[in-house]
């Protein structure tokens, strides 16, 4: 079975008035039908990631090594017209703010079918059928009309289910989700995730799901890569990253949730703050935060330790526990 | 918390303004808040319409006590916060603190002396052309405080907020990160020594990791300074884990009111039953199956007759058109609810 997603050893680096090394030797792959859950707080990569796998990123300030296959092909190694297929046809993405992600001067209608056009090459018309089947699909009530609405019309849900809807109109196999309910209202984040649960199972696409919310991972991923400073710290199932995080920091954020926290306890937090990675790491990048550091923490990069099929944890604390499983 | 802080010598403070009514009289007392917006109709003869962003709100703080306010965008959390504060004009309804009516009894300056607020976005909040010491001095020179005494005043908030004077003083706010300004928010708060502190999703924009710590220190510094809270949040976890007592807001309403405990685990009103079940599950083995409502929260423009949450409700009948229901007790906690569905004999088909 070949992964559909394959990244090896990608470094991410930002150059211009000061370096930023934004992704350091990450490794991720992505299976057929699977949803992945890129878990991390702010500056540990997670956007980053999703846009080098779809070139998003200045070519001119970024520095990217390593390998991105897609579905067979060489991202880093896409011409400008082939780039420009990849991008709606194999993979597609969806952002946190649908405001800003539309183009305000056209309506719904025409930016679904746009998108259609160019990449099946249908007519105007069957290209506004599409969009019309694409609206029915995400659940707008009244499609038809909505078509002819711009997006300032509509209510945040709304747009967001429109963004869905562009995204998804040329059946694309992947499906790159930055965050996508995080400016929503509750009752609205889950009428969204569990859309996007149904509409997966229904494409059977694969999709990379990138965000901070532990609550959310839970409603919609299969599998969870936790990052921390531009690498993934811990890979698992969804079960086993919840119920046994191995990582000290996936440890320390899964206990750092105020869910079930009883009142006037105190919350269990990690102390200090994410390094500032404007060099790459030669050690541990966690290690001056976690409570279980030893010399050996400082003295070299940890080892992606193998816990299991399909299971890695990035610390030395782990090894034993390789060792026994 | 710095040792070294505590070791300087008297740093001069305000006092909290003088607490009138004793333990029995609620810290802030509201009575028929409203804040009523107009805004131009669609259309060249649309007529004007209005926004009712905030209706008939009453409720009461006790002293020392944490209310929680939850809802969803344009249900009026953070405008209630506002006029609260007096940033914005009311339209009608009395704000009551510690006994004195606000505007006559007392004056804004001393009402900004007894209460103040953190912001959400706290880059925003700060000016940032001022460091982070003079920003914290300002207030306190405002109310006639020596510069020098302000500064050191500004030093010592710095380390009970778990920042180092001596690294952070100078620095200006876009030099230091999100977390970290939301503690100068916090310390620039209490710098006249108010005695309730109100929290407009002041959490909200942090990473988790960090928002913990910050309620670690919430917390701290309410036993510390014996602080009333009002904390507003979409958050409900967070709410509950800091929150005594909350309060429910739907479209400019309060729905329902009672201590945590038993709003979560006895929620009367359908909309709070709705907002409980859409948090995302902690249980993979639980995934949420069903969305709990349909549809997107509606515009505060107009919003419909009697109870407004009747188009939503799957439990409407002819009656919740009609009639606005009002807040009425449920048991002797001090729940409320404003549900047809909760008032004894109101003619709903569900009603005890």
């Amino acid at each position: 079975m070949s992964n559909l997603v394959d990244i090896r050893d990608l470094n991410v680096r930002f150059t211009g008035e000061r370096t930023v090394y934004a992704i350091n030797d990450l490794n991720l792959s992505l299976g057929q039908g699977e949803v992945l859950g890129l878990l991390g707080e702010s500056g540990s990569g997670k956007s980053v990631t999703l846009r080098a796998l779809m070139r998003l990123l200045p070519k001119k300030r970024t520095a990217i090594t390593g390998s991105i296959r897609v579905a067979g092909q060489d991202v880093l190694a896409l011409d400008d017209e082939a780039l420009s297929t990849f991008r709606g046809q194999t993979v597609s993405m969806i952002f946190q703010e649908p405001a800003l992600a539309l183009d305000p001067v056209y309506t719904i209608g025409d930016q679904i079918a746009e998108s259609v056009m160019r990449h099946e090459g249908k007519s105007k018309r069957e290209a506004m059928a599409r969009a019309l089947e694409m609206l029915e699909v995400v659940r707008i009530p009244s499609a038809k009309r909505r078509l002819d609405a711009y997006p300032h019309e509509m209510s945040g849900g709304m747009r967001q289910r429109a963004m869905i809807a562009l995204a998804l109109a040329c059946k694309p196999k992947i499906l790159l989700a930055d965050e996508p309910t995080t400016a929503l209202d509750a009752t609205v984040q889950i009428q969204i995730l569990l859309l996007l649960r149904e509409l997966q199972r229904e494409f059977g696409m694969s999709v990379i799901f990138v965000t901070h919310d532990i609550g959310v991972a839970i409603e919609i991923c299969d599998r969870v890569a936790v990052m921390y400073a531009g690498q993934t710290i811990e890979q698992g199932s969804l079960r086993d990253i919840v119920r046994e995080p191995q990582h000290p920091y996936a440890q320390g954020l899964l206990a750092s949730t105020v869910h079930g926290a009883k009142r006037g306890a105190r919350l269990e937090t990690i102390p200090g703050a994410p390094p500032s990675l404007d060099a790459k790491p030669v050690a541990c990048s966690f290690a001056p935060r976690c409570a279980h550091a030893q010399p050996r923490c400082s003295a070299g990069l940890p080892p992606e330790v193998a816990l299991g099929p399909d299971r890695m944890a990035r610390c030395i604390l782990a090894e034993p526990a390789a060792a026994v499983g | 918390m710095s040792k070294a802080v505590s070791a300087i010598a008297e740093v001069e403070k305000f006092e909290p303004i003088e607490d009138i009514g004793g333990a029995a009289q609620p810290l802030l007392h509201v009575n028929g808040l409203t804040k009523h917006f107009p805004v131009r109709g669609t259309g060249l003869f649309g007529g004007a319409k209005t926004v009712r962003a905030v209706d008939d709100v009453s409720f009461s703080i006790a002293k020392g006590e944490t209310l929680g306010i939850v809802g969803e965008s344009g249900c009026g959390k953070s405008t209630t916060a506002r006029l609260l504060m007096h940033l914005m004009p009311t339209t009608a309804g009395e704000i009551i603190f510690d006994a004195r009516q606000v505007g006559r009894e007392l004056s804004l300056r001393e009402l900004r002396r007894g209460m103040q607020m953190v912001f959400q976005d706290s880059y925003a909040s700060l000016n940032p052309r001022l460091t982070i010491e003079e920003s914290i001095a300002f207030g306190p020179k405002v109310h006639g405080m020596s510069d020098a005494s302000a500064r050191a005043l500004a030093r010592e908030l710095l380390g009970k907020v778990g920042l180092r004077p001596e690294n952070f003083a100078h620095r200006y706010p876009h030099e230091v990160s999100g977390g970290q300004r939301q503690r100068v928010n916090i310390a620039r708060a209490l710098a006249l020594s108010p005695r309730l502190v109100i929290l407009d999703e002041s959490v909200s924009a942090l990473d988790k990791s960090v928002e913990a710590q910050v309620l670690n220190l919430l917390a701290d510094l309410k036993r510390e300074f014996g602080l009333t809270y009002l904390f507003i949040s979409h958050d409900l976890n967070v709410v509950r884990y800091i929150s005594d007592r909350v309060l429910v807001m739907y479209l400019g309403e309060v729905v329902e009111l009672g201590p945590v405990d038993d709003v979560w685990d006895q929620p009367a009103h359908p909309y709070t039953r709705a907002l409980l079940a859409a948090m995302p599950s902690s249980d993979p083995d639980r995934r949420t199956e069903v969305p709990p409502i349909t549809g997107d929260p509606p515009n505060p423009i107009d919003p419909p007759a009697g109870c407004r949450f009747h188009p939503r409700c799957p439990f409407a009948e002819a009656l919740c058109s009609q009639a606005k229901p009002k807040l009425s007790p449920i048991g002797d906690s001090g729940h409320q609810a404003a549900c047809f569905m909760a008032i004894p004999g109101s003619g709903h088909s569900r009603a005890p």
